[in-house]
């Protein structure tokens, strides 16, 4: 391990290469664009792919065959090429094909994408949420255990902030040797035998053993599948100063480093101000918020959209404390994420003010 | 269960004469094809190519290093019958899914199997990218001119005054546009290392097409480049004439737009052409 001082997105990269991704396909899209640039510089010098898909639909595709074939694989991109990706996403939950989407969001306002995800069926996907690139390294590594261990996509969200901020960060240039394929993968080698394996979203009933596919058995496995990842993922969060908080703020990603600044700076002025911060979005840590809010007397929801992560608060706290909003922080007009209105200034006031009123 | 499948040459049906042993046809099971039955439409044409395909697997004793990509439309009735690996992929997006297989395992022989709809409708653009990219795959065409799952509705490749549910009294170019011919899109792109157009309409175009599944999956173990065979295939259904009718019809309506035949090929020589 070596501190280095590194764009975002060479965390980002590097963390992925680290966790024995050898196969990474994106489409150019900002900010996602740059940890493409570094997959693609670095994944050939340890024997790997990048590819420069022609869309985010191909790049998504290429991830299905690559996951399928026996190498961790990853993609990702930000907002509209997330988008076009949802069938694939939700169809390989079904597959059972897991890799890992970088959701480089431009400011939090793709929450209910990641979390909710666009596509079609009962699917859900977990979601890992680095406050900074500092923190990148532990969850790519995670994600792709997570990949592996549910045969389920994994997204790890990231932010215009997190991609091209430059930071001091403790990088392993160690590249350990990749995990070797799991059995289900593909290799070709069982064609011939009278049982040829079968990877798909319809499920894996031949038609030698008597049935077609059989769309209900398969669907009902896939909920219990669901439902076994929902129960095994220990949902994460991390509080500061929670508990004697009258305010307590909510926060993830690039915007809880920013109500940590603030708590510092209320409690110095002896105002009793927490944070909790998720790190897993789904499995939301819905025990964490509820008893971080226990005997608040506001919960205050801080994120850079306008108003989405704000329901899973509620539905953590199911009405012990009164929850509000501080968004309406939106974009610039570049539409680039970076908004005036983010601030530590403007958050503190924006908590002084509720200390006020509330 | 290691039996060697493998025919020792390729097994053409002679068209010259009349079958005379019906049992020896109904109790014969296709190298690498599970069931010998299948559930699609009578006259329906994909059967007999999905068995030329599998026929030059194993023909060039390919199954043990095969993947099979299969897209969504009639032919995935096929993608859990087959004796070799096989990956299922979304409606259109085939191609990419084969590209993801092939670049982590550059030794297998990889292969798509779509239908029109799915490959020249739903993600046309992913079969041109896998052309220009040179990927070493071969990819498939079943081209009957419908989507035939959903009951026969045009097509990008459905020939003019070709009756289908949504052009009831025929495709008219003035309102439904022109047919594209794939075969001739893919043969003028760098990176092909060979395309074809086969038909299984007849006994003799049935056995050209054999050859031609044999040359593209020679031409993809050569590393040539992307291999493209396009088959067209009978849909009584989906054209609404008389099971008996549809290999005529695929003849005289079909085949006179997409024309059988080797349009490309960088290997020595094409013997099918």
């Amino acid at each position: 391990m070596s501190a280095r001082l590194v764009e975002g997105s060479e965390a980002f990269a590097q963390a992925m290469v680290s966790a024995g991704c050898r196969f990474f396909a994106g489409y150019p899209m900002t900010p996602f664009t740059e940890v493409l640039e570094h997959m693609a510089a670095a994944l050939p010098t340890v024997g790997g792919v990048c590819m420069n898909a022609e869309s985010e639909l191909e790049a998504v595709g290429m991830v299905w065959g690559a996951a399928a074939a026996g190498t961790r694989a990853a993609t990702g991109s930000t907002g509209q090429g997330l988008s076009l990706m949802q069938e694939s996403i939700a169809e390989a939950a079904l597959a059972g094909i897991g890799f890992v989407v970088l959701n480089m969001a431009r400011g939090q306002g793709d929450y209910f994408q990641a979390t909710r995800g666009g596509g079609h069926g009962d699917y859900r996907t977990p979601v890992l949420a680095p406050s900074g690139p500092a923190e990148v390294s532990q969850l790519i590594g995670e994600a792709f255990d997570l990949a592996d261990r549910w045969r389920n996509p994994v997204m790890v969200v990231g932010d215009y902030y997190m991609a091209h901020t430059w930071v001091d960060v403790e990088l392993s240039e160690d590249y350990p040797e990749p995990r070797s394929a799991p059995d289900w993968t593909l290799d070709g080698s069982t064609g011939g035998t009278g049982g040829a394996k079968l990877v798909s979203p319809l499920g894996t009933t031949k038609q030698r053993d008597g049935v077609g596919y059989d769309l209900a058995a398969h669907y009902a496995h896939a909920d219990q599948q669901r439902e076994a990842m929902a129960a095994g993922i220990t949902p994460r969060a991390e509080t500061t100063q929670t508990e004697d908080a009258e305010i307590l703020l909510v926060a993830y990603g690039t915007m809880a480093r920013y109500a940590e600044s603030v708590v510092a700076m209320l409690r110095s002025e002896g105002h009793a101000v927490g944070l909790v911060r998720p790190i897993t979005l789904w499995p939301y840590p819905e025990r964490q918020v509820a008893e971080a809010a226990a005997g608040c007397r506001l919960v205050a929801v801080y994120e850079n959209n306008a108003g989405q992560m704000i329901d899973d608060v509620k539905l953590s706290v199911l009405g012990v404390a009164p929850v509000v909003g501080l968004n309406g922080y939106r974009t610039d007009s570049s539409a680039f994420g970076i908004s005036p209105d983010v601030s530590v200034e403007q958050l503190a006031a924006s908590v002084r003010e509720l200390l006020e009123t509330s | 269960m290691t039996e060697d499948r493998r025919p020792k040459e390729l097994f053409v049906i002679p068209s010259s004469e009349a079958p005379t042993d019906a049992s020896r046809v109904a109790d014969f099971t296709p190298d690498l094809i599970d069931v010998g039955e299948h559930h699609l439409c009578p006259g329906c044409g994909e059967p007999i190519a999905i068995r030329a395909v599998m026929d030059a697997i194993a023909l060039l004793g390919l199954a043990e290093k095969s993947v099979a990509v299969f897209g969504i439309g009639c032919s995935t009735a096929f993608s859990n019958n087959l004796d070799v690996e096989v990956l299922q992929a979304l409606h259109g997006r085939a191609p990419s899914v084969a590209t993801g297989v092939s670049r982590v395992r550059p030794g297998l022989a990889v292969f798509t199997i779509q239908g029109d709809g799915d490959m020249a409708n739903e993600g046309l653009q992913e079969v041109l990218h896998c052309a220009a990219r040179g990927e070493n795959i071969v990819c498939i065409m079943l081209n009957n001119g419908v989507f035939g799952e959903t009951g026969g509705h045009l097509t990008v490749t459905t020939t003019i005054g070709q009756r289908t549910k949504n052009t009831i009294e025929g495709r008219d170019a003035a309102k439904h546009g022109h047919p594209m011919r794939i075969a001739e899109l893919l043969a003028q792109i760098d990176g092909v290392g060979y395309v074809a157009r086969g038909a299984v309409n007849d006994a003799g175009n049935v056995a050209r097409t054999k050859r031609m599944m044999v040359e593209a999956f020679t031409a993809q173990q050569q590393g040539l480049g992307l291999s493209f065979v396009e088959v067209l295939t009978m849909c009584p259904t989906g054209w609404f004439v008389p099971t008996d009718e549809a290999p005529n019809y695929l003849a005289e309506t079909i085949a006179g737009t997409h024309a059988v035949g080797v349009l490309r090929s960088a290997l020595p020589s094409s013997p099918s052409d």
